[in-house]
Protein backbone atom coordinates (compact mmCIF):
# COMPACT_ATOMS: atom_id res chain seq x y z
CA UNK A 1 0.00 0.00 0.00
CA UNK A 2 1.20 3.59 -1.07
CA UNK A 3 2.29 5.56 1.92
CA UNK A 4 0.04 8.25 3.34
CA UNK A 5 1.07 11.56 2.75
CA UNK A 6 0.93 13.68 5.99
CA UNK A 7 -1.58 16.08 6.54
CA UNK A 8 -0.67 19.92 5.61
CA UNK A 9 -0.57 21.98 9.10
CA UNK A 10 -3.22 24.31 8.33
CA UNK A 11 -2.77 26.27 11.89
CA UNK A 12 -1.17 29.21 10.16
CA UNK A 13 -3.72 29.62 7.33
CA UNK A 14 -5.66 31.99 10.08
CA UNK A 15 -2.09 33.85 10.37
CA UNK A 16 -1.84 34.44 6.98
CA UNK A 17 -5.64 35.40 6.41
CA UNK A 18 -4.98 38.03 9.39
CA UNK A 19 -2.32 39.62 7.55
CA UNK A 20 -4.60 39.93 4.48
CA UNK A 21 -7.12 41.60 6.34
CA UNK A 22 -4.86 43.85 8.18
CA UNK A 23 -3.30 44.73 5.20
CA UNK A 24 -6.75 45.40 3.15
CA UNK A 25 -7.93 47.20 6.31
CA UNK A 26 -5.17 49.60 5.66
CA UNK A 27 -5.40 50.57 2.37
CA UNK A 28 -8.75 50.87 1.39
CA UNK A 29 -11.38 53.54 2.82
CA UNK A 30 -14.94 52.70 4.36
CA UNK A 31 -16.07 56.07 3.48
CA UNK A 32 -18.92 56.97 0.65
CA UNK A 33 -18.30 59.77 -1.49
CA UNK A 34 -21.02 62.26 -1.89
CA UNK A 35 -22.03 65.84 -1.93
CA UNK A 36 -24.01 68.55 -4.03
CA UNK A 37 -24.47 67.73 -7.78
CA UNK A 38 -24.26 71.29 -9.63
CA UNK A 39 -23.64 71.86 -13.20
CA UNK A 40 -21.32 74.62 -14.51
CA UNK A 41 -22.69 76.59 -17.48
CA UNK A 42 -21.22 76.45 -21.01
CA UNK A 43 -17.94 78.06 -21.56
CA UNK A 44 -19.05 81.08 -23.26
CA UNK A 45 -15.83 83.21 -24.41
CA UNK A 46 -17.25 86.57 -24.61
CA UNK A 47 -18.94 87.31 -21.42
CA UNK A 48 -21.52 89.31 -23.83
CA UNK A 49 -23.95 87.15 -24.14
CA UNK A 50 -25.75 87.39 -20.99
CA UNK A 51 -26.75 91.22 -21.49
CA UNK A 52 -28.66 90.90 -24.97
CA UNK A 53 -31.86 88.57 -22.64
CA UNK A 54 -33.41 91.02 -20.42
CA UNK A 55 -34.21 89.92 -17.53
CA UNK A 56 -37.01 91.44 -15.41
CA UNK A 57 -36.39 93.18 -12.03
CA UNK A 58 -38.92 91.61 -10.13
CA UNK A 59 -37.76 88.10 -11.50
CA UNK A 60 -34.24 87.64 -10.41
CA UNK A 61 -33.57 87.30 -6.62
CA UNK A 62 -29.99 88.04 -5.89
CA UNK A 63 -27.53 86.48 -3.36
CA UNK A 64 -25.24 88.04 -2.39
CA UNK A 65 -22.05 86.98 -0.24
CA UNK A 66 -19.40 89.81 1.23
CA UNK A 67 -15.63 88.29 2.15
CA UNK A 68 -17.30 88.43 5.73
CA UNK A 69 -19.30 85.45 4.84
CA UNK A 70 -22.59 87.95 5.37
CA UNK A 71 -25.64 87.55 3.15
CA UNK A 72 -27.60 90.26 1.12
CA UNK A 73 -30.16 88.82 -0.07
CA UNK A 74 -32.86 91.16 -2.53
CA UNK A 75 -30.98 94.35 -0.92
CA UNK A 76 -31.27 93.58 2.60
CA UNK A 77 -29.11 91.55 5.26
CA UNK A 78 -30.45 87.95 5.97
CA UNK A 79 -29.46 84.97 7.98
CA UNK A 80 -28.66 81.56 6.18
CA UNK A 81 -31.25 80.49 8.39
CA UNK A 82 -33.78 81.66 6.67
CA UNK A 83 -32.52 82.09 3.04
CA UNK A 84 -34.23 78.74 1.87
CA UNK A 85 -37.87 79.99 3.09
CA UNK A 86 -37.38 83.55 1.35
CA UNK A 87 -36.03 81.27 -2.00
CA UNK A 88 -38.86 78.90 -1.41
CA UNK A 89 -41.56 82.00 -1.24
CA UNK A 90 -39.55 83.67 -4.06
CA UNK A 91 -40.01 80.44 -6.55
CA UNK A 92 -43.27 79.85 -5.34
CA UNK A 93 -45.14 82.89 -5.39
CA UNK A 94 -48.01 81.66 -4.06
CA UNK A 95 -50.04 84.59 -3.95
CA UNK A 96 -48.86 86.29 -6.90
CA UNK A 97 -47.36 89.30 -5.73
CA UNK A 98 -46.18 92.18 -7.15
CA UNK A 99 -42.75 92.08 -6.42
CA UNK A 100 -42.38 88.48 -6.76
CA UNK A 101 -41.69 87.20 -9.79
CA UNK A 102 -44.02 86.66 -12.65
CA UNK A 103 -45.52 83.67 -14.05
CA UNK A 104 -46.52 82.25 -17.33
CA UNK A 105 -48.98 79.66 -18.50
CA UNK A 106 -47.48 76.24 -19.99
CA UNK A 107 -48.52 73.02 -20.97
CA UNK A 108 -47.37 70.58 -18.89
CA UNK A 109 -47.81 66.44 -18.72
CA UNK A 110 -50.19 65.32 -15.65
CA UNK A 111 -50.93 69.01 -14.89
CA UNK A 112 -52.49 70.22 -17.58
CA UNK A 113 -51.85 74.06 -18.22
CA UNK A 114 -50.08 75.32 -14.90
CA UNK A 115 -48.64 78.95 -14.38
CA UNK A 116 -44.72 78.39 -14.05
CA UNK A 117 -42.73 81.07 -12.54
CA UNK A 118 -39.86 82.86 -14.44
CA UNK A 119 -37.70 83.22 -11.54
CA UNK A 120 -34.05 83.17 -12.08
CA UNK A 121 -31.70 83.03 -8.66
CA UNK A 122 -28.61 84.91 -9.00
CA UNK A 123 -25.86 84.21 -6.58
CA UNK A 124 -22.48 86.11 -6.52
CA UNK A 125 -19.31 85.81 -3.60
CA UNK A 126 -16.92 87.93 -3.16
CA UNK A 127 -13.21 86.37 -4.23
CA UNK A 128 -12.48 86.13 -0.70
CA UNK A 129 -15.78 84.57 1.11
CA UNK A 130 -15.37 80.89 2.18
CA UNK A 131 -15.90 78.10 0.27
CA UNK A 132 -17.79 76.97 3.52
CA UNK A 133 -20.47 79.62 3.39
CA UNK A 134 -20.35 79.56 -0.17
CA UNK A 135 -21.43 75.58 -0.40
CA UNK A 136 -24.02 76.28 2.72
CA UNK A 137 -25.47 79.30 0.39
CA UNK A 138 -25.92 76.71 -2.54
CA UNK A 139 -27.42 74.23 -0.46
CA UNK A 140 -29.89 76.52 0.70
CA UNK A 141 -30.96 77.47 -2.49
CA UNK A 142 -30.71 73.89 -3.71
CA UNK A 143 -32.90 72.87 -0.87
CA UNK A 144 -35.04 75.49 -1.67
CA UNK A 145 -36.05 73.97 -4.90
CA UNK A 146 -35.96 70.58 -3.78
CA UNK A 147 -38.72 70.80 -1.04
CA UNK A 148 -40.99 72.51 -3.67
CA UNK A 149 -40.45 69.47 -5.92
CA UNK A 150 -41.23 67.91 -2.92
CA UNK A 151 -44.10 69.35 -1.79
CA UNK A 152 -45.91 69.49 -5.03
CA UNK A 153 -45.29 65.46 -5.68
CA UNK A 154 -46.71 64.88 -2.51
CA UNK A 155 -50.27 67.21 -3.49
CA UNK A 156 -50.38 65.75 -6.68
CA UNK A 157 -49.06 61.99 -6.97
CA UNK A 158 -49.02 61.31 -2.93
CA UNK A 159 -45.54 60.33 -3.06
CA UNK A 160 -42.05 61.69 -2.64
CA UNK A 161 -40.19 63.43 -5.29
CA UNK A 162 -37.41 60.95 -5.40
CA UNK A 163 -39.78 57.96 -5.93
CA UNK A 164 -41.68 59.30 -8.82
CA UNK A 165 -41.03 57.53 -12.10
CA UNK A 166 -38.77 59.92 -14.83
CA UNK A 167 -41.99 61.29 -16.97
CA UNK A 168 -43.67 62.58 -13.70
CA UNK A 169 -40.31 63.87 -12.31
CA UNK A 170 -39.89 65.78 -15.87
CA UNK A 171 -42.82 67.05 -15.37
CA UNK A 172 -42.23 68.92 -12.06
CA UNK A 173 -38.84 69.96 -12.93
CA UNK A 174 -40.88 71.99 -15.44
CA UNK A 175 -42.99 73.59 -12.89
CA UNK A 176 -39.94 74.23 -10.27
CA UNK A 177 -37.21 74.70 -12.14
CA UNK A 178 -33.49 74.75 -11.20
CA UNK A 179 -32.30 77.99 -12.32
CA UNK A 180 -29.47 79.13 -10.24
CA UNK A 181 -27.22 81.39 -11.70
CA UNK A 182 -24.08 82.32 -10.75
CA UNK A 183 -21.85 85.71 -11.69
CA UNK A 184 -18.38 86.14 -11.84
CA UNK A 185 -16.83 86.97 -8.59
CA UNK A 186 -15.94 90.56 -8.52
CA UNK A 187 -13.11 91.13 -5.97
CA UNK A 188 -15.96 94.09 -3.87
CA UNK A 189 -19.14 93.86 -3.31
CA UNK B 1 -16.96 4.23 42.93
CA UNK B 2 -19.44 6.90 42.83
CA UNK B 3 -21.59 7.47 39.47
CA UNK B 4 -21.35 11.18 39.10
CA UNK B 5 -17.62 11.72 38.77
CA UNK B 6 -16.58 9.59 36.18
CA UNK B 7 -14.66 12.35 34.80
CA UNK B 8 -11.87 13.03 37.35
CA UNK B 9 -8.74 13.46 36.25
CA UNK B 10 -9.30 14.10 32.40
CA UNK B 11 -8.34 17.51 30.57
CA UNK B 12 -10.92 19.57 28.91
CA UNK B 13 -9.91 18.88 24.84
CA UNK B 14 -8.76 21.82 23.25
CA UNK B 15 -11.13 24.51 21.60
CA UNK B 16 -10.51 23.21 17.60
CA UNK B 17 -9.20 26.40 15.45
CA UNK B 18 -9.95 24.68 12.36
CA UNK B 19 -12.94 27.09 11.68
CA UNK B 20 -10.39 30.24 12.79
CA UNK B 21 -9.56 31.02 9.11
CA UNK B 22 -12.63 30.87 7.69
CA UNK B 23 -14.01 33.41 9.74
CA UNK B 24 -11.18 35.58 9.05
CA UNK B 25 -11.63 34.90 5.32
CA UNK B 26 -14.97 35.99 5.67
CA UNK B 27 -14.37 39.22 7.01
CA UNK B 28 -11.75 39.68 4.80
CA UNK B 29 -14.24 39.50 2.24
CA UNK B 30 -16.64 41.83 3.80
CA UNK B 31 -13.70 44.97 4.10
CA UNK B 32 -12.37 43.99 -0.06
CA UNK B 33 -15.84 44.31 -1.19
CA UNK B 34 -17.21 46.84 1.10
CA UNK B 35 -14.31 49.59 1.08
CA UNK B 36 -12.50 51.18 -1.66
CA UNK B 37 -9.00 51.14 -2.35
CA UNK B 38 -7.05 54.68 -1.85
CA UNK B 39 -6.18 56.03 -4.77
CA UNK B 40 -4.11 58.88 -3.93
CA UNK B 41 -2.23 60.27 -1.10
CA UNK B 42 -3.36 63.56 0.16
CA UNK B 43 -0.75 66.46 0.41
CA UNK B 44 -3.35 68.77 1.38
CA UNK B 45 -5.62 69.18 5.16
CA UNK B 46 -9.14 69.27 4.60
CA UNK B 47 -12.27 69.51 6.15
CA UNK B 48 -15.20 68.89 3.92
CA UNK B 49 -18.38 71.36 4.58
CA UNK B 50 -21.75 69.94 5.82
CA UNK B 51 -24.61 69.69 3.33
CA UNK B 52 -27.98 68.28 3.54
CA UNK B 53 -29.35 68.04 -0.23
CA UNK B 54 -26.24 64.96 -0.87
CA UNK B 55 -26.37 62.73 -3.73
CA UNK B 56 -24.14 59.98 -4.09
CA UNK B 57 -21.34 59.16 -6.46
CA UNK B 58 -22.65 55.96 -8.33
CA UNK B 59 -20.08 55.20 -10.57
CA UNK B 60 -16.70 55.04 -8.88
CA UNK B 61 -14.89 55.06 -11.91
CA UNK B 62 -16.05 58.00 -13.76
CA UNK B 63 -14.93 60.25 -11.39
CA UNK B 64 -11.86 62.27 -10.88
CA UNK B 65 -11.04 63.73 -7.75
CA UNK B 66 -9.40 67.37 -7.51
CA UNK B 67 -8.42 68.52 -4.25
CA UNK B 68 -7.87 71.71 -2.60
CA UNK B 69 -6.75 72.87 0.70
CA UNK B 70 -4.07 74.07 2.77
CA UNK B 71 -0.74 71.69 2.13
CA UNK B 72 0.23 69.43 4.85
CA UNK B 73 2.95 70.36 7.24
CA UNK B 74 5.42 67.63 6.02
CA UNK B 75 4.81 70.25 2.90
CA UNK B 76 4.74 73.86 4.14
CA UNK B 77 8.87 74.09 4.04
CA UNK B 78 8.44 73.91 0.62
CA UNK B 79 4.90 74.98 -0.21
CA UNK B 80 3.86 77.67 2.33
CA UNK B 81 0.47 77.35 3.89
CA UNK B 82 -1.82 79.06 1.03
CA UNK B 83 -4.45 76.69 -0.43
CA UNK B 84 -3.36 75.01 -2.77
CA UNK B 85 -4.74 72.25 -5.65
CA UNK B 86 -4.00 68.85 -5.70
CA UNK B 87 -4.32 66.57 -8.94
CA UNK B 88 -3.13 63.04 -8.77
CA UNK B 89 -0.20 62.80 -6.71
CA UNK B 90 0.88 66.12 -7.13
CA UNK B 91 0.63 69.78 -6.22
CA UNK B 92 -0.38 71.37 -9.42
CA UNK B 93 -0.93 75.08 -11.05
CA UNK B 94 -4.86 76.72 -12.17
CA UNK B 95 -3.92 75.89 -15.91
CA UNK B 96 -2.94 72.36 -14.73
CA UNK B 97 -6.58 71.20 -14.39
CA UNK B 98 -7.50 71.55 -18.09
CA UNK B 99 -4.55 69.15 -18.92
CA UNK B 100 -5.64 66.94 -16.19
CA UNK B 101 -8.92 66.79 -17.43
CA UNK B 102 -8.01 65.45 -20.54
CA UNK B 103 -5.90 63.01 -19.40
CA UNK B 104 -8.87 61.71 -17.16
CA UNK B 105 -11.00 61.34 -20.59
CA UNK B 106 -8.89 60.05 -22.30
CA UNK B 107 -8.53 57.28 -20.06
CA UNK B 108 -12.59 56.00 -20.12
CA UNK B 109 -14.31 54.99 -22.69
CA UNK B 110 -15.43 56.90 -25.61
CA UNK B 111 -19.50 56.44 -24.99
CA UNK B 112 -18.58 57.28 -20.88
CA UNK B 113 -17.08 60.40 -21.22
CA UNK B 114 -20.65 62.40 -20.95
CA UNK B 115 -21.05 61.05 -17.77
CA UNK B 116 -17.99 62.14 -16.45
CA UNK B 117 -18.12 63.66 -13.16
CA UNK B 118 -15.29 66.09 -11.43
CA UNK B 119 -15.80 65.72 -7.68
CA UNK B 120 -14.23 69.04 -6.09
CA UNK B 121 -12.83 68.06 -2.44
CA UNK B 122 -12.03 71.19 -0.71
CA UNK B 123 -11.24 72.65 2.81
CA UNK B 124 -14.24 74.79 4.04
CA UNK B 125 -11.49 77.32 4.78
CA UNK B 126 -10.65 77.81 1.12
CA UNK B 127 -11.07 81.45 -0.65
CA UNK B 128 -13.59 81.15 -2.93
CA UNK B 129 -10.85 83.11 -5.83
CA UNK B 130 -9.13 79.86 -6.05
CA UNK B 131 -12.37 78.29 -6.05
CA UNK B 132 -13.64 80.19 -9.04
CA UNK B 133 -10.22 79.65 -10.93
CA UNK B 134 -10.88 76.13 -10.61
CA UNK B 135 -14.32 76.71 -11.66
CA UNK B 136 -13.65 78.59 -14.56
CA UNK B 137 -11.05 76.19 -15.84
CA UNK B 138 -13.44 73.17 -15.60
CA UNK B 139 -16.03 75.60 -17.65
CA UNK B 140 -13.26 75.68 -20.27
CA UNK B 141 -12.23 71.92 -20.74
CA UNK B 142 -16.40 71.50 -20.78
CA UNK B 143 -16.12 69.41 -17.76
CA UNK B 144 -19.79 70.68 -16.75
CA UNK B 145 -20.83 68.15 -14.27
CA UNK B 146 -19.60 68.89 -10.63
CA UNK B 147 -20.39 67.53 -7.67
CA UNK B 148 -19.26 68.99 -4.05
CA UNK B 149 -18.16 66.80 -2.43
CA UNK B 150 -19.53 67.78 1.47
CA UNK B 151 -20.49 65.29 4.42
CA UNK B 152 -23.96 64.77 5.98
CA UNK B 153 -25.05 67.23 8.40
CA UNK B 154 -26.80 65.88 10.92
CA UNK B 155 -30.29 66.47 11.29
CA UNK B 156 -31.46 68.55 13.92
Amino acid sequence: MAKKIPEIPAASLADIAFMLLIFFLVTTTMDVDSGLRRKLPQWAPDQEQNDDQQINERNVFVVLVNKNNDLLVEGDYEQIENLRERAKEFMANPYNAENLPEKEPMEIPYFGEQMVTKGVISLRNDLDTQYGTYLAVQNELVAAINELRDELAKQKFGKAYVDLDGDQQDAIKKIYPSRISEAEPKGKI
Amino acid sequence: MSKFRKDDGKELPPISTASLPDIVFMLLFFFMVSTTMREVTLKVKMRIPEATELSKLEKKSLVSYIYIGEPLPAFQKTFGKAPRIQLNDQFAAVDEVQDFIIAEREARDEAEQPFMVTSLKIDENTRMSIVGDVKQELRKSAALNINYSSRKKAER
